[in-house]
């Protein structure tokens, strides 16, 4: 699987738990017990970035957003 | 937008910035400094005592304090020097330092003493941090009950002229979770309550008050900073291990009738710096080592390790904010465990969900391990799972603090937990670990599912 330069962050005071973008991204994204996404880490599969990208549109929220990973925190 | 100022030769530097005073040859440090009836010292007797702060200029200072490798005793033990060089770089756009006291652990006060007691050592870090990042100003960050001494303190800086500078002060929250940077950020801008944001790839170091790149350091750092400024890195390496050099000021709790504040060079024994040998584990039953965002250790292994960041991170603790409390027998650990655990989530920002949610669950399940063990679900796998659930999903740590602090109760006090399990709770006990009651209430609460 080709990885692509894009990973998925969510801001979880935005976040809501409405689960849509568990819905259109499950390869990368469950919930947990109370509707949260868990979002896995890591560069996103080149294959899966319309997905995200749909995902990150559809939060009623805003709280998902796309970065390149060229840099962490610290 | 990176600065460089001409370097002088070692031998040079040697010449203009070596203290005319000696350093302190042995392990007191910073404590050395302390007047005897406990007031503040003030500003005469602290340059008699230290000698000014060096001609540092520019960034002269961070090859020094990186060479020093100090780390940060807030609580996250990050390196001093790569902090401020990343403040610095964001630089250009007038940045800022913040001098952290804020102190959110209850069983910790050792930045307490600091600011009452030695505010003028912790004003010369502040300065000598505001010189190295290009800063025109410091905001000291202190509890409401530590302003009359900062308000002294700058007072007599200022009659003699002495920093360029300019020097606030804010008051902090007094909440747990009021010095965690972002939510210090927070408070300095006015947005109240204070509460942690979400800043995301970015960093307050290149963007935080007012949108400032801010350097929030906490006051113990910034005092460790004003004596490498005077002395050098190579004398502050003299105590310590190559990767956590110097000395750590510690709130003990548990040792003596109150709780003490011990300066430990790093490196050494727990248990030698608090005067206990392995005869005395038998009658402790667990050491907290570094607060309610660190982690339990056993008696045997907190006495016999050599205080090292890297060695409590091998066991699941940290150093943290210096908290060491020794849980005395006769007292049920794991009502202890809940109690805190409940003290936590009361004291979460209330602002993301998993942590909301998480941290209930787990103060939940620990207060019926603690109480009523036969209601327990699932048993301790189901604690282990929910540690699983909080970890790295808040927009701050307090989640990944409370999720290590519950990991670690469960190795430590795991003969404990299957007692409980097995033969029922305990009789009640007298709290021993602090969990001062909440005073506001979070922004949501956690959702029935």
């Amino acid at each position: 699987m080709k990885q692509s330069r894009f990973a998925l962050i969510i801001n979880p005071i935005a976040c809501d738990g409405h689960g849509v973008c568990a819905e259109l991204l499950p390869e990368r994204i469950n919930l947990d017990p109370w509707g949260f996404p868990i979002i896995e880490s890591g560069p996103l599969p080149v294959q899966v970035l319309d997905h995200a990208r749909r995902a990150v549109t559809s939060c009623p929220r805003l709280a998902l957003t796309l970065v390149t990973q060229e840099r962490g925190p610290g | 937008m990176r600065q460089h100022s001409p370097r002088s030769s070692a031998a040079t530097r040697e010449r203009s910035h070596r203290s005319a005073v000696e350093p302190p040859r042995d392990a007191e440090r910073l404590l050395a400094g302390l007047d005897a009836k406990g007031s503040a010292v003030a500003l005469g007797d602290h340059l008699g005592r230290w000698g000014s702060l060096p001609p540092w200029s520019g960034s002269s200072f961070l090859d020094e304090l990186d060479r020093s490798g100090l780390r940060g005793r807030g609580g996250a033990w990050f390196p001093v020097g790569t902090k401020w060089r990343a403040v610095r770089r964001a630089g250009s756009r007038n940045p800022v330092v913040v001098a952290n006291g804020a102190e959110g652990e209850p069983a910790s006060g050792k930045d307490w003493v600091l600011i009452t007691q030695l505010p003028h050592l912790v004003l010369d870090g502040a300065v000598i941090a505001a010189i190295s990042i290009g800063a025109s100003q410091v905001v000291m960050h202190v509890p409401s009950g530590a302003v009359p001494a900062m308000t002294r303190a700058l007072e007599e800086r200022k009659r003699r002229n002495l920093d360029r500078c300019t020097i606030d002060i804010v008051v902090s929250a007094d909440r747990f979770l009021a010095g965690q940077e972002t939510a210090v950020v927070s408070t300095i801008v006015g947005r109240t309550p204070a509460m942690p944001t979400f800043v995301g790839l970015r960093s307050i170091r290149e963007q935080g008050v007012g949108g400032r790149p801010t350097l929030v350091q906490n006051v113990e750092s910034l005092a460790h900073a004003a004596l490498i400024a005077r002395f050098g890195a190579e004398w502050f390496r003299q105590i310590g291990s190559p990767e956590s050099p110097g000395t750590a000021l510690l709130t003990v709790t548990g040792r003596w009738a109150e709780p003490r504040i011990v300066e430990a060079p790093l490196g050494m024994p727990l248990g030698e710096s608090l005067l206990l040998d392995a005869s005395n584990a038998r009658s402790i039953q667990g050491v907290l080592l570094g607060g309610y965002g660190g982690g339990w250790l056993s008696s045997a292994e907190a006495l016999a390790m050599p205080l090292t960041e890297e060695t409590a991170r091998l066991k699941g603790s940290s150093i943290g904010s210096g908290v060491v409390a020794l849980l005395p027998s006769g007292i049920c650990s794991l009502s202890e465990v809940s109690r805190v655990v409940r003290y936590l989530e009361g004291q979460g920002a209330g602002q993301c969900g998993p942590c909301v949610n998480g941290l209930a669950a787990l103060a939940n399940s620990l207060e019926l391990l603690a109480h009523r063990p036969a209601s327990l679900r699932g048993g301790l796998p189901i604690i282990s799972r929910l540690c699983g659930l909080v970890e790295g999903r808040g927009a701050c740590h307090h989640p990944d603090g409370a999720a290590r602090f519950v990991r670690s109760a469960l190795r430590v006090f795991a003969d404990h937990a299957a007692v409980h399990l097995q033969r029922g709770p305990c009789p009640p006990s007298a709290p021993f670990l602090p969990t001062p009651p909440s005073e506001s209430s979070p922004v949501r609460s956690a959702s029935p599912r």
